[in-house]
């Protein structure tokens, strides 16, 4: 069970998070936005929104300071198990209490406005409850921890090197194992969102735009070269004569 | 000196009767689809009035286009790359749906399907977005022909700064009512601030023409284009989650033909052609310091395709020999600058529009006229231009940055060609002096008149078709060849209807509507695979599957992704998507 769980389980949410995502991007780039309601509303929008994002910008740097970095490092930059502990759950907390803020503005918001209501697909509506689930339950641990005060879970030496260990393609099953259950459950409903995320309106983020920070603001560009078709030609569809003829010239 | 090419419009206001059927036309050919209900690529709004969206000129609260920074660069009015970035969660200054208007349709069901009783069965309005009843309180043109202006003439953005500057001088008593008309589409600027603003980097503007284009693949919907447009002529399609905006009919400018709108204007007041333009020197000219020099600073970016300097660098840049040619003869070169009496809308936004106006001179006649004056004379009229500011404050905001002269001087041109040519219509000698009076000679005066009053249908519009080399990357060139006389424009081809090729919708549409015009049966009756062409129907008969049939009968295909993969009328990613005029039996 546990072998399955925590050694096979996140090589498939990998597969699929990253063959999904290119397939998606391949062949689906039309469906590939944001998909805003912002027309439909604003003002609650703007209020849950910014929060939201800005607070899981922070939980997502959270879990990389957590999960990423050893703690023979930080102990080794001076920082004690105590310092690190209190600001990650102070820190953490706000973040996190924030991202389900947000999150909880903008389900009231999608509910109670109609247009946006109206506007919200199925595929919405199960992604809004895995997200809202994983953000609960990351909470629940960070709160459990406050808690439990100094007895508290310290998942730097269970959750932590599993993470690393998968990197390597040797799990460390038994260290995740030994995580109390609030982190399993966590860990699995995570995995659940990112084995989704490929097919859902999340994919926005994987291309946000930072390259508009270097990028000229005047943009040309010439028309399409290929004739009638809107995509490349896909291996296997080439017009009859095609490939003859490209010969023939060359 | 980077030579670019630039297709261009020209509308003369003096002749806008305000029918609204470019906005119609465009409409059906455009965005007829789910989620661009509320979408005008072309609208036409009456001035005075708050155009659409609402007041969309009151950049103090939209914070669209360019503006100078402390040192005087150029920096995008609603903020820079970092600002906009941090914005992108939720758009600052976004206009909702309230500020355009909520579209909606009748519920015409009720009329067939109520029962018998005592009172007449009512189509209630229902919205399209919400699909629950409504109550209809806005359009894209409600306050068309000044209605309601009484009550909210003060709204309107540039009535509130002339006002502002002159106290209460433009009152909106019936009797000193002064109005016109304004079509508007997308500026296809130089200087595109929506461009600016994509994070995407989504839109783009075609090298070989100028035309600004939505990427539909690229746009992730961060909707700051919306934001960024002055002119707030990119929407937000709110179903596909993608901008759009005007295409400038690229699938027909590419084979030579006018824009929908520009063809089907009832007063031919569109003017089609080739600016030709000094790329580097764009962004300069973008950022001068005193707003009213962006007029002459956006005319010193146009280049004389005379110039024999100017053609060498073009050729040398790749602009074809047949391009040139339609440069030189090209209309909007001519009204904008040989006879300087096109002027851009709103020059004052820096973003280097490229769809200029004739502004109206209809007014100030209108007002002569009633007052019991001779409304064409010289005399009368320079008189009049001089004394009624009013009009020509209004214009100035609207088209000058506020510099008056300017106005001033284009109305005395239109005054003086007015004048003057009724001289000769009316079989006096020709008056010399009223041309010379305005700086220029009854020969170019004459010429000047060809081209706005008689404006012939290939004066009017000078589109040099792709070129001939690249034919064969144009998607709506590809096989021109093969339609023209080739096997038959619409007819089944030997597989069925969806077999073969896909037929460019333009070159359908325009042997669907010779068709109609030469032959002497009632024509539209012919199905075009699986789609029912209004175009082409003439009232007469009824074309197949205009009218539903019975509940076994197939439905015609929609519009689906599928269709983007090649198939289906030809679709392209880039602008806009599904362009056939295409109705659901």
């Amino acid at each position: 069970m546990n072998l399955l769980l925590w050694g096979v389980l996140p090589y498939v949410m990998v597969a699929i998070l990253i063959g999904g995502s290119i397939w998606r991007y391949r062949y689906d780039q039309f469906g590939w936005t944001t998909r805003s309601s912002q027309l439909y509303e604003s003002r609650l929008l703007r209020i849950g929104s910014p929060i939201f994002h800005f607070g899981l910008l922070a939980v997502i740097a959270g879990h990389f300071f957590g999960l990423v970095i050893p703690m023979t490092w930080t102990l080794a930059v001076g920082m004690s198990q105590d310092f690190y502990h209190l600001n990650a759950l102070l820190v953490g907390g706000i973040a996190g209490i924030g991202t389900l803020g947000g999150i909880v503005i903008l389900i009231y918001r999608r509910r109670k406005t109609g247009p946006v209501f109206m506007a919200t697909t199925r595929n919405d509506k199960v992604m809004y409850v895995v997200l809202t689930a994983a953000i609960i339950f990351g909470l629940w641990t960070t709160l459990a921890s406050v808690f439990e005060g100094e007895h508290g879970h310290n998942y730097r030496e269970t959750v932590a090197p599993w993470f690393r260990s998968l990197f390597i393609f040797q799990p460390d099953i038994a260290a995740m194992a030994a995580a109390p259950f609030s982190f399993h459950i966590h860990t699995l409903v995570g995995m659940l969102l990112f084995t989704i995320w490929p097919f859902t309106r999340l994919v926005h983020a994987f291309t946000a735009p930072l390259h508009y920070l270097f990028r000229p603001y005047i943009v040309y560009r010439s028309r399409d070269k290929i004739p009638g078709e809107v995509r490349p030609i896909r291996r296997g569809w080439a017009p009859i004569g095609t490939e003859d003829r490209a010969r023939d010239k060359r | 000196m980077r030579v670019m090419a630039q297709m261009g419009m020209v509308m003369n206001l003096d002749k806008c009767i305000g029918c609204h059927t470019c906005s119609v036309t465009c409409k059906q050919a455009w965005t007829n689809r789910a989620g661009t209900e509320y979408v005008w690529f072309n609208n036409v709004e009456t001035r005075p009035g708050q155009g659409y969206p609402r007041r969309y000129e009151d950049q103090e609260k939209w914070r669209g286009g360019w503006q100078l920074n402390k040192k005087g660069r150029l920096v995008l009015k609603s903020g820079g790359r970092i600002k906009k970035l941090l914005g992108l969660f939720a758009s600052p200054v976004q206009p909702e749906l309230k500020d355009y208007y909520e579209p909606w349709t009748y519920d015409y069901k009720t009329l067939i399907d109520a029962p018998l009783g005592d009172d007449f069965p009512v189509a209630r309005p229902k919205s399209l977005i919400t699909g629950k009843d409504t109550k209809i309180t806005w359009s894209a043109n409600w306050d068309d022909d000044l209605g309601g202006a009484p009550a909210m003439g003060h709204l309107d953005p540039i009535v509130e700064k002339v006002r502002k500057e002159s106290e209460d001088k433009i009152k909106f008593a019936f009797e000193q009512t002064f109005m016109f008309y304004l079509p508007r589409i997308c500026e296809h600027c130089l200087n595109p601030s929506c461009m600016a603003s994509c994070p995407s980097g989504a839109i783009y503007k075609r090298v070989e023409d100028g035309i600004v284009l939505v990427d539909q693949d690229k746009c992730r919907g961060w909707r700051q284009c919306i934001t960024g447009c002055p002119y707030k002529k990119i929407y937000f399609n709110h179903k596909t989650g993608k901008a759009e905006k005007c295409t400038f009919c690229y699938p027909r400018v590419e084979i030579g033909l006018p824009t929908v709108c520009s063809e089907t204007c009832v007063g031919r007041l569109r003017y089609l052609g080739l600016f030709l333009y000094d790329a580097d020197r764009v962004t300069d000219a973008a950022a001068v310091t005193d707003v009213k020099d962006l007029y002459q600073s956006q005319m010193d970016v146009l280049l004389d395709p005379n110039d024999p300097a100017v053609a060498a660098a073009a050729t040398a840049q790749g602009i074809p020999a047949d391009w040139l040619d339609a440069a030189r003869r090209s209309p909007v070169y001519a009204l904008a600058k040989v006879y300087k009496v096109a002027l851009p809308l709103h020059p004052e936004y820096r973003t280097m529009p490229m769809v200029w106006y004739v502004p109206p001179l209809s007014p100030i006649v209108d007002l002569l006229t009633e007052q019991g004056h001779d409304g064409e004379d010289r005399g009368n009229l320079f008189g009049a231009i001089d004394a009624l500011r009013i009009p020509v404050e209004y214009l100035a905001e609207l088209f000058t940055a506020g510099d008056t002269d300017m106005i001033t001087d284009v109305l005395r041109k239109l005054a003086a060609m007015r004048a003057y040519m009724r001289g000769i219509t009316m079989g006096e000698e020709p008056d010399r002096s009223i041309p010379e009076a305005i700086g220029m000679t009854p020969e170019s005066m004459y010429e000047m008149y060809r081209l706005m009053a008689i404006a012939k249908y290939e004066e009017r519009y000078v589109i040099p078709k792709a070129h001939v080399e690249q034919a064969h990357d144009l998607e709506e060139m590809g096989c021109s060849v093969d339609f023209e006389g080739g096997p038959g424009m619409y007819e089944d081809s030997p597989f069925g209807e969806a077999s073969g090729r896909p037929t460019p919708v333009a070159v359908e549409n325009f042997y669907a509507l010779k068709d109609r015009q030469t032959s002497d049966t009632p024509s539209g009756e012919r199905s075009l695979r699986n789609r029912v062409n209004l175009l082409n129907w003439d009232g007469n008969g009824s074309p197949e599957g205009l009218f539903p049939g019975g509940r076994n009968q197939p439905r015609a295909a929609q519009p689906s992704p599928a269709d983007l993969d090649g198939r289906g009328p030809a679709v392209d990613s880039t602008g806009g998507s599904a362009g056939s005029p295409s109705v659901d039996p």
